[in-house]
C-alpha cells in the first residue's frame, strides 16, 4: 500500500478543455449547439442501444425521452423498482424562472442566482442554459399529471425559497421530488410497455467496459441471483447519483453509492470537484451510535423559528428552564441583517462552531436548538400548524419530542454532493460514448447548491439536454464494431469484477461492512466535513489506507456471490468509498481556499466567512486516476466569468 | 430493552421458510425498527451466521421499499413505514413477529424481501399520461381547479409499498392501483386516456392474481400515507364508466 | 362488454352488486307480503292468490310471478356464481395466513361467506317447505298459506332455521348494501355516514319484519 505522503505528490496534467461549449452571446449558445450537433436518422436510432444506470430524476427522465426518440434503452436500478431512486425523497421543491408573479424574475437572473449562489465555481454556460431549460421542465412535468400545489384561481402555486427574494419555487406539498419521480417513472413505465426500455430492476452496476478508448457497457450483478453479466451499447449514461454516504451518515437513501461513478473513475473518467459537498444545516440530530441515517427537515422552518444554544457551557437545564438572558440566538447575533436565514452553509458552519465550544444541546451536544416559542406567540399555534404541521409531525415522530412545547434539535448533515465526473457542455465525461447526468456530474451548481436547484438540474439533464447532446456522439460514431461478451477486455472486466467479489467473501475476517464504513465515515466527517484544515486533511489521508488495509484483511461477509447477499453489496461499496474518500481529502486539502460548501480554515475573512482566492483557484479539479493509492494526477479547467463577475458573498 | 424476536427465514424463493427465534440485548427506544435490526444483523455477521435480509432504502418514509409485517400488522403497530417505527413503541421483554409481505402476487425472494414487479406491470399498464417530452404546452394553459389538484395529489402520495396488499385478507391490490387511476384520471390532461387507464390497470391487477375487494378496509388502515378506502369506490366508477363507454361504442 | 364485466373482479363485484340490489327489493316486497299475516288468514290467502293473477288480463295466470321467479333464480345463480369464483380468487391470492394472527375486520364482513351459503341453503329448506311442500311438516295445502306458515312456525326447528336464517339475512344486508353502493361507485367520503346508516336500517328493518311472522305465530297472535 502506498504511503499518503506519495498520494499528495500529485501531478498537475494538461488542462481539460470543454470542446463542446459554443461560444458567442451566452442566451445563444444552447440552440447553437443544438442546431451544430449530428442528429441520428429516425430510422437508424432503434439500431443504437444506450445503457441508463439509475432511475431517479435524471435516469428516469432521459431513459424515457431516449426512448421516445426511438433508441433501444437498456436500463438499471439497485432498487426493486425504477419508482425508488432517492430523488423521492425532496422535499422543498423546483425552480423555475416562469415569473408567473412578476415579480421581476427572469431566465437570468436565475442564471445569476446559480453562479453566485455556486460560489462562482461553476460553468457559465451550463448554468444559463439550465435557467432556460427550467421553463420548458415545469411544463412538461404539468402534462403529465404532475400535482403541483395551485391555487383557488386553478393556476399554480410558488414560494421563496433558498433565500432567494423572487418566488421561483414551484412544489407539491413536501413532497415535490416524490411527484416529480412518479412523473418521470410513469413516462419510463410507458417505454419499458412499449418494449423499448428493457428495465433491470435489482441489478447493480459494478464495472465500466471501455474498448478502444469508448465506453461500450458495465458489468452488472442480478442482486437476487447474484449473477455478474455483461451488457453492451453504443453510449452509457450514467445517473447513479452522488457520493453522500462516504460519510456514512447522510440524508442520502441507506443503498445510495458511489460505486458506478467510481468505477467509471478508475476506467478513465476524471472525477471533478470531489471535495465539494453540500451540508444542510436543518436535519435532526444523531440519537446514538446506532443512528443508520439522518433525516432532513425543510428549510422553511428557519423562516419562523429563531436559532439557539445556552450561553454557558454544559449548560443541561431543559431548554424552558434557561432564561432569555442566558440564552445565544447566535445568527441573529453574528449576522444581524440575515439572522436565521443565512445560506445553508454559513447555518451549518455556525452550529458547528458553538457545539465545538461545548455549548451544542442534547445526546453528546451534537444539537442546537430550532425554536418556534416565538413564532407561536406571533402568529398564533394555529397558523404555525397549517404552516410546519406536517414537518412537526415528522419530528415528533422520530424524536417523541413535541416540537409546539419543547424547541427542537437540529444539526447539520451531508445532503448533497456537488462534485462528481467531469463532463463537457454535452455532458459527456472525458471517456467517449460516457455520459454523467444528475448529482453524478459535477457540472452546474459550482461550490455550493440553491434550494430547489437539484430536482430542476436532473430533469434538465435527463429530459432536455442528454437527448440532444447524445444525438451528436451518436452520428460521429454510427458503425462500431459490435462487442460480445468473448471480447478480451470484456472478459478481464468481468473477471476482475468476480475476483473482486471473491475476495470478499473470502477473507473471512472479524469486522462487519457497517465497522468500516462508520469508521471512514466518521473520519471524513472529522476531517472532511464542515470545516477542512490542511492537518486534518492529512491526517485524514494517513489513515485511510490504513483502514483500506485493515479492511481487506478483517472484513467479514457472510453467505455465498451467487444468491441475494445484502452484505457483499454493502462491502462491495466500501471498496470505492475507501478510495473515493482518499481523493475527496485531496481535493480538499490541495484547494486551500474557502469556496461554498468547502471551508477552509485558514482561509477565512477577518469576521470568519469564507475566503475565495479567483487568483489561483477559479478552476474545477478533474483528477485522473492512476492507482489504488497512488497520487493522481489534476486537470484543470479554467473558469471564465463573462456575465456574472465573482464578488465576495456578505450576509453579516 | 431486552427483545426476543421471531424472524422469517426464507434461503431463496424455492425454498421452505420457518420463524427463527432471536434475542437482541441493549436495544434504545429511539431506534428506528430498522435500526434494530442491523443491531441483529451485525450480531449475526460476527456470529458467522447470514443476516436477515430485508428491502429498506430511504429510511425516511418515502421510497416505500421497507415492508415488514410485525405482529401481524403491515409496517407494525403505528400508522407509518416500517423505517418510521420506533422502538419506543414496545416494551422490554417484548416478543416480536416479523413476516414478509405475504400474497401470491408477491412471492418471497429471500427472508423479508419480496417481489413486488406486479404493482411496476400495473402502472406499465396505463398508470401515466401520454406526454412525450418537448410536446407539452404552457404550464398555465390548462387551469386545474385547486380541489382536483389536491384530489390528485391526495391520491398520488402512494409511495407503492405494498401494505395495503399486505394487509388485505383477500391480497387484493385495489387500493394502490385505485390510488394512481384516481391521481391520473380527476386532472384534465389524464382525460384522453381516463377510460383505457382505468379498464388496462384493473385488466392488469387480475391478471397478476391479486384478490378482490371485500371492502373490508384493512388496506386503508394499514396505508402509511393515509389512502383512504373510498378511493376503491372511485376506481369501481370509473371503471363502470368506461365498460358503458366501451360498450357503446 | 358482457365478456369485460365477467373477467374482471371489478366487473363480479358488479354483478353481485346488482344481483343482491334485485334481491334486496324483492325481499322488501316479500317482507310487506308476509306481514299481512297479521290480518288474518283471509286476507293473507287472498294476497297469496293475487300474486298468481297480477297483471291479468295482459298476463296469464301465474306468468307474472313465473317472471320474478325467473329474475330471481338468475339473481341467486349469478350471485352465489360471483361469489364462489371471487373467494376462490382471494383465497388463491392470500395462499399462506401469517403466523401471527389476530382478529381482522368487523363481524359482519368476515361473515359474509358463511352468511351467505348459510342464506343460500335457507333459500332452498325455504322453497322445500312453503311453496312446494317437499320437507312440509304436517299436511302441506296447496293455496292455503297462512296454515302452511302456522304449522311450520309450530315447529321449534322450524322457527330455528329461520330465525337464524334472518339474523344471518341481517348482517348480510348490512355489509353487502354499503358494498354494493362502493362497487356501484356511487360511495364518496360525505356520503358514506348516510350510506351505512340506510345499510343499518335495511337490515334492521328486515330482520325485524320477518322474524315477526314466527314471533306472531309462537306467541299465539297468529293461529
Amino acid at each position: 500500500m502506498t504511503a499518503s505522503s506519495e498520494y499528495t505528490d500529485y501531478a498537475t496534467g494538461e488542462p481539460v478543455v470543454d470542446s463542446k461549449a459554443p461560444s458567442g452571446p451566452i442566451n445563444e449558445r444552447w440552440d447553437k449547439r443544438r442546431f451544430e450537433a449530428r442528429l441520428v436518422n429516425p430510422a437508424n436510432r432503434r439500431k443504437h442501444t444506450i445503457i441508463v444506470v439509475g432511475t431517479g430524476l435524471a435516469g428516469g427522465s432521459a431513459g424515457a425521452t431516449l426512448a421516445e426518440q426511438g433508441y433501444h434503452v437498456v436500463q438499471f436500478c439497485y432498487q426493486d423498482s425504477p419508482r425508488r431512486a432517492h430523488s423521492i425523497a425532496a422535499q422543498g421543491g423546483i425552480n423555475a424562472a416562469k415569473n408567473y408573479r412578476n415579480d421581476g424574475d427572469s431566465i437570468h437572473r436565475l442564471f445569476y442566482d446559480t453562479v453566485k449562489g455556486g460560489d462562482f465555481r461553476a460553468r457559465e454556460s451550463n448554468v444559463h442554459r439550465l435557467a432556460q431549460i427550467s421553463v420548458e421542465i415545469i411544463d412538461q412535468c404539468v402534462a403529465q399529471g404532475v400535482p403541483f400545489a395551485r391555487e383557488y384561481g386553478g393556476l399554480l402555486d410558488t414560494r421563496s425559497f433558498g433565500g432567494v427574494q423572487v418566488s421561483r419555487t414551484f412544489y407539491a406539498r413536501g413532497q415535490t421530488g416524490q411527484q416529480l419521480l412518479l412523473g418521470a417513472y410513469q413516462a419510463l413505465s410507458r417505454q419499458i410497455a412499449a418494449g423499448n426500455v428493457e428495465m433491470h430492476p435489482r441489478t447493480e452496476m459494478l464495472d465500466l467496459i471501455v474498448v478502444d478508448g469508448r465506453a461500450r457497457g458495465i458489468v452488472a450483478r442480478d442482486l437476487i441471483t447474484g449473477r455478474t453479466d455483461t451488457y453492451f451499447a453504443d453510449a452509457v449514461v450514467l445517473a447513479s447519483g452522488g457520493y453522500g454516504n462516504a460519510f456514512y451518515l447522510s440524508t442520502n437513501a441507506m443503498n445510495s453509492n458511489a460505486t458506478a461513478i467510481w468505477r467509471a473513475h478508475r476506467r478513465g473518467a476524471y472525477f471533478a470537484n470531489p471535495c465539494f459537498t453540500q451540508i444542510h444545516p436543518t436535519c435532526i440530530p444523531r440519537t446514538g451510535d446506532h443512528q443508520s441515517k439522518l433525516t432532513l427537515m425543510s428549510e422553511s422552518l428557519r423562516n419562523d423559528g429563531r436559532i439557539w444554544v445556552p450561553k454557558a457551557k454544559g449548560d443541561n437545564r431543559p431548554p424552558n428552564e434557561i432564561p432569555e438572558d442566558e440564552r445565544d440566538y447566535y445568527l441573529e447575533r453574528i449576522y444581524p441583517s440575515f439572522g436565521n436565514l443565512v445560506p445553508r452553509d454559513i447555518a451549518s458552519r455556525a452550529a458547528k462552531n458553538v457545539c465545538d465550544e461545548g455549548r451544542g444541546v442534547g445526546p453528546g451536544g451534537q444539537g442546537v436548538y430550532l425554536d418556534f416559542a416565538d413564532a407561536i406567540v406571533r402568529m398564533g399555534r394555529k397558523k404555525v400548524e397549517e404552516k410546519y404541521g406536517n414537518l412537526f409531525d415528522m419530528y415528533e415522530r422520530i424524536t417523541a419530542e413535541n416540537p409546539y412545547e419543547v424547541p427542537m434539535r437540529i444539526y447539520p448533515a451531508v445532503h448533497y454532493t456537488m462534485g462528481g465526473l467531469w463532463v463537457d457542455y454535452d455532458l459527456q465525461t472525458t471517456v467517449p460514448g460516457l455520459f454523467a447526468i444528475g448529482e453524478a456530474n459535477f457540472s452546474d451548481h459550482g461550490a455550493n447548491r440553491l434550494g430547489a436547484s437539484a430536482l430542476m438540474q436532473g430533469l434538465a439533464d435527463g429530459y432536455f439536454v442528454l437527448p440532444s447532446t447524445i444525438n451528436d456522439y451518436l452520428a460521429r460514431n454510427p458503425y462500431q464494431d459490435r462487442v460480445t461478451a468473448e471480447h478480451p477486455v470484456v472478459q478481464k472486466v468481468l473477471a476482475e469484477t468476480e475476483d473482486r467479489l471473491n475476495l470478499l467473501l473470502s477473507v473471512d475476517g472479524d469486522r462487519t461492512p457497517d465497522s468500516f464504513h462508520r469508521e471512514v465515515g466518521e473520519l471524513m466527517w472529522e476531517f472532511c466535513g464542515m470545516a477542512r484544515t490542511d492537518a486534518g486533511l492529512r491526517k485524514a489521508l494517513e489513515r485511510i489506507p490504513q483502514i483500506r488495509e485493515e479492511f481487506w484483511r478483517r472484513i467479514k461477509v457472510p453467505g455465498t456471490g451467487e444468491e441475494f447477499n445484502q452484505s457483499l453489496e454493502k462491502a462491495n461499496r466500501i471498496v470505492d468509498y475507501l478510495e473515493l474518500a482518499e481523493l475527496m481529502c485531496l481535493d480538499a486539502l490541495h484547494r486551500s481556499e474557502s469556496c461554498g460548501g468547502h471551508f477552509r480554515e485558514e482561509s477565512q475573512t477577518p469576521d470568519g466567512e469564507a475566503a475565495r482566492r479567483d487568483g489561483e483557484f477559479a478552476y474545477a479539479a478533474a483528477w485522473e486516476f492512476t492507482g489504488t493509492g497512488e497520487a493522481p494526477v489534476l486537470h484543470k479547467e479554467d473558469l471564465v466569468f463573462e456575465y456574472v463577475h465573482p464578488t465576495q458573498r456578505s450576509y453579516a | 430493552m431486552k427483545l426476543t424476536l421471531r424472524v422469517w427465514r426464507q434461503k431463496n424463493a424455492d425454498a421452505e421458510g420457518a420463524m427463527s427465534t432471536y434475542e437482541v440485548d441493549g436495544i434504545s427506544p429511539d431506534m428506528s425498527f430498522l435500526e434494530m435490526l442491523d443491531t441483529l444483523n451485525e450480531e449475526l455477521t460476527l456470529r458467522g451466521e447470514e443476516p436477515v435480509a430485508f428491502d429498506h432504502d430511504c429510511r425516511e418514509g418515502i421510497c416505500g421499499a421497507c415492508s415488514l409485517v410485525i405482529n401481524g400488522d403491515a409496517h407494525g403497530p403505528e400508522r407509518t413505514t416500517t423505517c418510521q417505527l420506533h422502538m419506543r413503541s414496545f416494551k422490554d421483554g417484548d416478543t416480536i413477529d416479523v413476516e414478509p409481505w405475504r400474497a401470491s402476487a408477491f412471492p418471497v425472494i429471500k427472508d423479508l424481501v419480496v417481489d413486488r414487479s406486479a404493482f411496476d406491470r400495473i402502472i406499465q399498464a396505463g398508470g401515466y399520461i401520454t406526454a412525450p417530452t418537448g410536446s407539452a404546452p404552457e404550464a398555465h394553459a390548462t387551469p386545474v381547479p385547486k380541489a382536483d389538484a389536491d384530489f390528485a395529489f391526495e391520491h398520488a402520495e402512494c409511495i407503492g409499498c405494498g401494505a395495503c396488499v399486505a394487509a388485505c385478507p383477500n391480497g387484493a391490490a385495489m387500493l394502490f392501483t385505485s390510488a394512481k387511476i384516481n391521481h391520473l384520471n380527476v386532472l384534465p390532461q389524464g382525460a384522453p386516456e381516463r377510460e383505457t387507464r382505468v379498464l388496462d390497470m384493473v385488466a392488469q391487477m387480475d391478471e397478476e392474481g391479486f384478490g378482490g375487494c371485500t371492502l373490508t378496509g384493512e388496506c386503508a388502515t394499514a396505508c402509511p400515507k393515509g389512502i383512504p378506502l373510498v378511493s376503491i369506490t372511485s376506481m369501481n366508477k370509473e371503471w363502470l364508466r368506461a365498460t358503458r363507454k366501451a360498450g357503446r361504442r | 362488454m358482457a365478456r369485460t364485466v365477467w373477467d374482471s373482479t371489478v366487473g363480479k363485484k358488479t354483478v353481485m352488486a346488482v344481483s343482491g340490489l334485485i334481491m334486496l327489493l324483492y325481499l322488501v316486497a316479500h317482507m310487506i307480503g308476509n306481514l299481512k299475516i297479521y290480518f288474518g288468514a283471509g286476507e293473507f290467502n287472498h294476497y297469496a292468490h293475487w300474486l298468481r293473477t297480477v297483471g291479468e288480463p295482459f298476463m296469464h295466470y301465474e306468468w307474472t310471478l313465473w317472471l320474478i321467479r325467473v329474475v330471481l333464480v338468475v339473481a341467486v345463480v349469478a350471485h352465489a356464481v360471483s361469489a364462489y369464483q371471487l373467494s376462490r380468487r382471494d383465497i388463491k391470492a392470500r395462499p399462506s395466513k401469517y403466523v401471527h394472527r389476530r382478529p381482522r375486520a368487523t363481524y359482519a364482513t368476515r361473515t359474509m361467506r358463511w352468511g351467505g351459503i348459510i342464506l343460500g341453503l335457507f333459500i332452498v329448506w325455504h322453497i322445500l317447505d312453503l311453496t312446494t311442500g317437499t320437507v312440509h311438516s304436517g299436511g302441506f295445502q296447496e293455496g292455503h298459506p297462512y296454515q302452511n306458515v302456522v304449522d311450520t312456525f309450530s315447529t321449534w326447528y322450524g322457527n330455528v332455521i329461520y330465525i337464524v336464517a334472518m339474523l344471518a339475512l341481517g348482517l348480510h344486508i348490512r355489509h353487502g348494501f354499503w358494498s354494493a353502493a362502493q362497487t356501484l361507485g356511487v360511495g364518496t367520503r360525505t356520503r358514506d355516514r348516510a350510506l351505512k346508516t340506510i345499510a343499518n336500517a335495511l337490515a334492521l328493518l328486515l330482520t325485524a319484519g320477518f322474524i315477526a311472522v314466527p314471533v306472531g305465530v309462537m306467541t299465539g297472535v297468529v293461529s
